[in-house]
């Protein structure tokens, strides 16, 4: 089972490092990063040098980078062989969170397309 | 000072829910004060309630499904019972407001409470031995998963004699479960006591999925796992993505109900097909959860009985993970007629029947493995025939109704009804049934009664069929779901066959109680010495009958799939003289009991808008698992002495003198 426990120096996830002292530079690294990036998203979210159109896709943005420094230095998720099943988990829920939230739009946008909006549906019931 | 509850809520005035709930507290009553008078309380807390153990817990997970499985069978032979009396000017003997509460608790309680529960319980017991390790990943988290399940259950049984049960379908669809259209405390019973048991289900699918991809024994490669421990890794993997969906959705329907949100009601901007799409972005997977292990069980029961390693291993888990995936695209198909486009409807109707070809790859392999087999017919492999044969019905039946044009004729019909129970029956129940007979000699030592066992099979197999082919034909004729009266008389002859089908099965109930009975009664003559009754080919069977509590004295060294067989052929891969060394096993511990305790008390206040005492149980629930958090000692320690002396007396000479 742990062939693969001799990881590479460089295969290792932030924070996996054995050393206390790198340990905390790491998650240091890591607090700092969330930390700029919930600044800047409250920043963005009242901000003029934006194109203020392009502010949701911004937050978007931010929000996913968000995502992606907890998963690196507070989960530590890496491409290392050690992780395989936590890539291949992660890999799992996000295409099931996808499936999820992009199905749930598809087909509730096609069902408005489709039918009368329901206030005028209860309407026309009242109506009879 | 008690919220809604009042002496109103006790149905004295309703003869059926008052003598059903009589004989109840007579039975429990008689249960609770043989225990107390034989002294048996200490042992039931120290080795059964607080256990940790995944066998044990595993055992109690069955016995609450059967226990649940009578009560879920009473509500379904009550509505035949009526749909055979109540046509034309007959109006039958349930009132409609009844009638709705038995439906609805029909199918709530067959599918969390029997379906569910009992795969969990076989998965728990047969899991940790197959891998050929010593316990699940979080020992008394499985402890903690096994008593919220049996608080869920509690509350379900509580809506019997205080109160009332949802009358909304086991599926609560908006806008009749808001709180304008069921303002009664029944959607409430059953929102808490899913949201409850759910949390129960996710956390077992965390730590079995997480026993799964991290404990196996040495050598025990993905590739040399039993495929019930695939189909068990498939399922969990499905419980933990699906149903945190479905505790989100109930939280957003109680949001609705308690506080007066609007995500699921007619008004505010809410959108009650919502809620349709997110119950069934679970409910889809949900069926492959059940289903999936029972494959599992199949494939081992096929092998082992036909002397035969399991055709097309590779396809199988193939199989197994297509439709792990496949079965999150499928949703859809659950709501044709909700009014979506042409195109989304065909979309989701292809991929509907996509997921017929991975599950003909795994029929197909079952038969390929039983063809040029040496087949022993015993009660295991009669269920695995049954299922094969009716499974393959209620498939072509459900690809049938994939066709959405074909869906809007059948949509909310009796032949809905007849063909999930095809494959609810025939593939659920009828694999449950086999892995509980396979599986038995290996939790208590002795085989069951073999006799009453194919009787039990014959029942349910002719019972199912006579019960649910009229529903086909009926449902073809217009007959609509969760009916309580119709008015065209030539449609009770098929519903009296239905009956006589239902009466079948509950000689079958009957006669799977008297094989219990029979089978302890003479188990001397049946006792299972060597631990391989059925001649195994996976490691549960190469440990004593029962195992004991640290389950392998020393971790087996896997060198191929079939382990235990490969080491019966050649012995030399046997250690002949292991070196035992002292284990530990987890300490007992009462936190799953208590944690239920107060999240039963929970549900219950919460259900009454006894706020007080919530906060008592919420708050209960926190500080228990707190305490928990704060222990010291883990585990217990087992000598050598006590390994060597169980090794001794349950070593295969042993067991052969």
């Amino acid at each position: 089972m742990n062939a693969h426990s001799e990881v590479a120096e460089a295969e290792r996830a932030p924070g996996s490092h054995q050393s206390g002292r790198e340990r905390l530079r790491s998650y240091t690294l890591g607090l700092a990063l969330a930390v700029l990036l919930t600044a800047a998203s409250f920043a963005a979210s009242s901000s003029s040098y934006v194109w203020t159109p392009s502010i949701p896709i911004l937050l978007a943005v931010l929000a996913i980078a968000q995502m992606g420094v907890h998963l690196v230095f507070f989960l530590h998720i890496s491409s290392s062989p050690d992780s395989t099943n936590n890539i291949l988990s992660l890999a799992f829920g996000i295409f099931v969170v996808g499936l999820v939230i992009f199905g749930s739009m598809i087909i509730v946008s096609n069902l408005n397309h489709n039918m009368q909006p329901m206030d005028q549906l209860m309407d026309m019931h009242r109506q009879r | 000072m008690f919220g809604k509850l009042t002496w109103d809520a006790i149905p004295l005035h309703q003869p059926i829910p008052l003598i059903t709930v009589c004989i109840l507290m007579v039975g429990i009553a008689g249960v609770l004060t043989i225990v107390s008078w034989k002294g048996w309380w200490p042992y039931l807390w120290r080795e059964w309630i607080t256990s940790t153990d995944h066998k044990r817990i595993g055992v109690m997970y069955v016995i609450l499904a059967l226990v649940m499985l009578l009560r879920g069978f009473a509500d379904a032979i009550m509505m035949r019972a009526q749909l055979a009396l109540a046509a034309g000017h007959a109006a039958g003997y349930l009132p409609p407001e009844h009638y709705n509460q038995i439906f609805s608790a029909h199918g709530t309680i067959m599918i969390f409470f029997v379906g569910m529960t009992f795969v969990v319980g076989l998965m728990n017991f047969v899991l940790p031995l197959q891998l050929g390790v010593r316990d699940v990943a979080f020992p008394v988290l499985n402890s903690v998963s096994f008593w919220l399940t049996a608080a869920g259950v509690l509350l379900v049984n509580l809506s019997l004699g205080v109160g009332e049960f949802a009358r909304t379908g086991w599926l609560a669809y908006p806008p009749l479960s808001e709180i304008a259209y069921s303002p009664g405390v029944g959607v409430d019973y059953y929102l808490w006591s899913l949201q409850i048991s759910g949390l129960g289900t996710l956390l077992s699918g965390i730590n079995l999925t997480t026993t799964i991809l991290k404990l196996r024994a040495p050598g025990m490669g993905y590739g040399r796992m039993p495929v019930f421990c695939w189909t068990a890794l498939a399922s969990n993997l499905l419980i933990v993505a699906a149903f945190p969906i479905l505790t989100a959705t109930f939280a957003m329907l109680l949001l609705d109900r308690y506080l007066g949100f609007h995500f699921f009601t007619n008004d505010g901007g809410g959108n009650p097909m919502m809620y349709i799409n997110l119950i069934w972005a679970w409910g889809h997977p949900e069926v492959y959860i059940l289903i999936l292990p029972a494959f599992g069980v199949f494939s081992e029961v096929i092998a082992t009985f036909s002397a035969k390693p399991l055709f097309g291993y590779r396809s199988m888990v193939m199989a197994t993970m297509a439709i792990c995936v496949l079965s999150f695209m499928v949703w859809l198909h659950h709501f044709f007629t909700m009014g979506a486009g042409a195109n989304v409807n065909a979309f989701f109707g292809i991929a509907t029947m996509i997921i017929a070809v991975p599950t003909g790859v795994k029929v197909f392999n079952w038969l390929f493995t039983m063809y040029g087999g040496s087949i022993r017919f015993t009660t295991p492999i009669y269920w695995a025939i049954g299922f094969m044969i009716t499974f393959v019905i209620g498939g072509m039946t459900g690809v049938l109704m994939a066709i959405p044009p074909a869906d809007f004729v059948l949509h909310n019909s009796l032949f809905l009804i007849a063909h999930f129970h095809n494959v609810i029956i025939g593939g659920v129940l009828f694999g449950v049934m086999a892995g509980y007979t396979y599986w038995f000699p290996k939790a208590f030592g002795f085989t069951l009664h073999e006799g009453l066992g194919k009787a039990v099979f014959w029942c349910w197999f002719v019972g199912f069929y006579l019960a649910f082919m009229p529903l086909y034909a009926l449902g073809l004729m217009g007959a609509t779901r969760r009916m309580q009266h119709y008015a065209d008389p030539t449609w009770q002859p098929l519903m009296m066959v239905a009956l006589g089908g239902a009466v079948v099965i509950l000689v079958g109930i009957v006669l799977t109680v008297v094989q219990l009975v029979v089978s302890i009664r003479t188990r001397e003559t049946r006792r299972d010495l060597t631990g391989d009754p059925w001649n195994g080919r996976t490691l549960e069977w190469s440990v004593s009958s029962p195992p004991p509590e640290w389950n392998f004295a020393l971790l087996p060294t896997v060198v191929g799939p079939d382990a235990f067989w490969n080491a019966k052929r050649h012995p030399s891969l046997r250690n002949a003289a292991p070196r035992l060394v002292a284990l530990t096993v987890p300490k007992r511990s009462a936190l799953g009991f208590c944690v239920a305790f107060f999240m039963a008390i929970l549900g219950f206040s919460s259900i009454w808008h006894i706020w007080w005492l919530a906060m008592v149980g919420l708050f209960g629930a926190i500080a228990v698992t707190l305490r928990h958090a704060w222990r010291t000692e883990l585990e217990d320690c087992v000598s050598i002495a006590t390994i060597a002396e169980h090794e001794h007396a349950h070593s295969p000479q042993a067991g052969r003198a």
